[in-house]
């Protein structure tokens, strides 16, 4: 029993890692309906910016938790003025295509220079060591990244669903004409949407640095597993794809415990069941 | 235009092979080097892997003597489908006549097969699985460098021997790991140890706790690792974060390259044991060559053991060629002569190939230096032991090689 306490503690830390990238996912593909296969590139941007920042300038954790997202965000929202803003009004497909390419390039510009195996980044002083939890021990770090994504998260939905700024985005989505004739700036507001939901990613890739290694594909690894986690939730649902992210941890953990072969297909196996199911995913509307 | 070219070349080629085959001192080698170019393990073997051949190419000196040596390379993936598929292509199409480097067990054994099939060479350094020069041994295949029973009755027995009774396995799920956990299991109860658990992992995971939960909760003295590549260092990171050596169990990387003890820091590996059977910094003739690869290298990498087998394996197979004068484009028959001819390389020192196509030679013990004692960006072992050939891999009597049984 105490052991699948510990479990499930670990599937909360993975969830938690799930929750912050399919939350950035959730968040463009609901505003500015761009499936962005990007997103695994640019939480490995966010992962390696750290290391630069650390080891070229002496910027601790702390800041790169700040820096990064910014930094990153700014190179997504670049991307979005310069390439993906033309594929408004388009099918799906082409924003798929474009931002899977970015991601292979921006991978292979990393690979290049970096190789496959990566750079280490150490977990920072104050959050090193660990604590007993009398079922497990607990590395201090692990229990910051739960605390902290689950803050970041719901804020997110906060901004989104119940503030002001978050009602313009909404309504800009669903009529963007109407909206610009309140005065509304609707394509700078996309763009910083874009780079909200980019910068998501790369703070989930600062908060991983510490623990996976900080390697060019950590981001391709973990991207079809995040889109499953999009799926099922639901596409461009923000609180489904938070819930989501957690609860697929969870799962996910358990199934290492029970069968740990099984422990990475068991998404894609929730995913087929549920689509089954319910196409829209568990908490979608119809589109 | 491009096709144009293409076909002008395939033209070429199959002009100049065809030409060649009318006499008896054909001079042209092809050489494809396969390996894993851009996942987990490409940093111990991959675009290094390709490097190690050409300079081995040029090095050799045979170009000067009128031979023409040209290298391609492949990428598989870690998929054996791939793979097999690159290897068939390479021989039928491509008129490859050896195929060197293809880490990844999974992979080589099936490579191993399609080789046998089409009577080429095959100089595996990248592939840990001992089945290779035992139960699924070719008379086509060489196997340089390491493998899964020189690592369990190197660092494995040094481990049990020095208290480590029970242990609990880290397997990565596919054939490499699989070998490796049934290799040292045979050495741990032979020295009269146990094993008390296991956990089988999908190749490339990224998160270990899980597993590193179980086997701390299993209590084995010993977690041994019989995984490699990225799955090791996020093993060993991962270890570090959940203490587990600090709460007195030990980690057994069974399999670690110097690009994973780049990738960890040494700040979390340090004290680590494990075998390699080459390291750059061993005397003025590792050093010299390594100096040079990683001049040639994107990122400035020394090379790994692996790529230094593909150095090794390329010089030997060319200096067979040139022995015979010509090359007769019979795969088994230039492996007999490699096997006919003691080795000798600036890397590995002497050593013979045996009949089951076994590569023998020193292998040593090294341990992960502590931060303070590196001196460099590639400063990380320290020697701590030297286990002749013979006594690292696998005995003859103990071989189920179908070819020893003349």
């Amino acid at each position: 029993m105490q052991a699948l306490y510990a479990q499930l503690l670990v599937g909360l830390i993975n969830g938690s890692f799930y929750a912050l990238l399919s939350l950035g996912l959730a968040v463009i593909f609901g505003m500015l309906n761009i499936i962005n296969f990007a997103h695994g590139a640019l939480y490995m941007m966010g992962a390696f910016v750290a290391y630069f920042l650390l080891n070229l300038g002496g910027i601790s954790y702390w800041w790169a938790l700040l820096f990064a997202p910014i930094i990153v965000g700014i190179f997504g929202m670049i991307l979005e003025r310069t390439m993906l803003k033309f594929l408004t009004g388009l099918d799906h497909l082409y924003g798929l295509l474009l931002t899977f390419g970015i991601a292979l390039i921006v991978q292979g510009v990393f690979q290049n220079f970096f190789g496959s195996s990566g750079l280490p980044y150490a977990i920072p002083d104050q959050l090193k060591g660990g604590m007993n939890l009398g079922f497990m021990f607990l590395p201090i770090y692990r229990g910051w990244v739960v605390i902290f994504s689950l803050v970041v998260c719901l804020a997110t939905w906060f901004l989104i669903e119940k503030t002001r700024l978050g009602a313009y985005l909404r309504a800009a989505t669903e009529n963007p004409t109407l909206v610009r004739a309140f005065g509304i700036n609707v394509p700078r507001m996309i763009t910083l949407t874009y780079g909200l939901g980019v910068g998501l990613a790369a703070l989930a890739g600062v908060l991983s640095a510490p623990i996976n290694q900080v390697r060019p594909l950590m981001g391709a690894d973990l991207i079809i597993v995040v889109f499953a986690v999009v799926v099922i939730g639901g596409m461009g649902s923000i609180m489904g794809s938070i819930i989501t992210g957690f609860a697929l941890g969870v799962i996910e953990g358990l199934t290492k415990y029970f069968y740990p072969e099984a422990s990475n297909t068991v998404v894609f196996v929730l995913m087929v069941l549920v689509l089954l199911v319910k196409p829209t995913g568990l908490t979608g509307r119809a589109a | 235009m491009k096709k144009s070219i293409a076909s002008l070349l395939l033209g070429t080629a199959l002009a100049v092979t065809t030409a060649g085959a009318a006499f008896a001192q054909d001079k042209t080698v092809k050489i494809g080097a396969l390996s894993d170019q851009s996942g987990l393990y490409a940093d111990l073997g991959g675009p290094g892997s390709t490097l190690a051949a050409q300079m081995a190419v040029e090095d050799s000196g045979l170009a000067a003597k009128g031979w023409k040596i040209d290298i391609i390379s492949g990428d598989h993936q870690n998929k054996p489908d791939i793979g097999t598929a690159i290897a068939r292509q390479w021989f039928d199409v491509d008129k490859v006549d050896i195929i060197v480097d293809v880490p990844n067990s999974g992979v080589a054994l099936a490579v191993n097969n399609v080789v046998k099939e089409k009577n080429g060479v095959y100089i595996n350094s990248g592939a840990a699985t001992s089945d290779l020069t035992n139960a699924q041994c070719s008379p086509n295949t060489v196997h340089w460098t390491y493998d899964t029973y020189m690592l369990a009755h190197t660092t494995g027995q040094a481990l049990v021997k020095a208290g480590g009774d029970t242990w609990f396995f880290l397997t990565a799920d596919y054939a490499f790991g699989a070998a490796l956990e049934r290799d040292t299991t045979a050495v741990i109860t032979a020295n009269g140890g146990k094993v008390v658990g296991g956990v089988k992992h999908p190749l490339n995971t990224p998160d270990f706790s899980s597993f590193l939960l179980q086997a701390q909760a299993s209590k084995a003295k010993i977690i041994g690792l019989a995984n490699a590549g990225g799955d090791t260092t996020n093993t060993i990171k991962q270890a570090a974060e959940f203490g587990i050596v600090k709460g007195g169990q030990k980690l057994a990387a069974l399999l670690l390259f110097l690009t994973d003890v780049k990738a960890i820091g040494l700040e979390t590996a340090q004290g680590l044991n494990f075998t390699e059977t080459f390291y750059w910094d061993m005397n003025d003739q590792t050093r010299a060559f390594s100096k040079r690869f990683s001049e040639k290298m994107k990122n400035g990498a020394m090379p790994t053991m692996v790529q230094a087998g593909v150095y090794a394996g390329v010089r030997h197979y060319l200096k067979a060629l040139d022995a015979l004068g010509g090359n007769p484009h019979d795969g088994v028959k230039v492996v007999d002569k490699m096997k006919s001819m003691p080795t000798e390389d600036e890397l590995f020192g002497k050593g013979e190939i045996q009949p089951n196509g076994r590569t023998i030679h020193n292998a040593y013990l090294f341990e992960v230096k502590k931060p303070s004692e590196s001196k460099g960006p590639w400063d990380f072992y320290k020697l701590v032991g030297t286990v002749s050939g013979d006594q690292a891999f696998t005995p003859l009597s103990e071989s189920k090689c179908a070819l020893l049984k003349k």
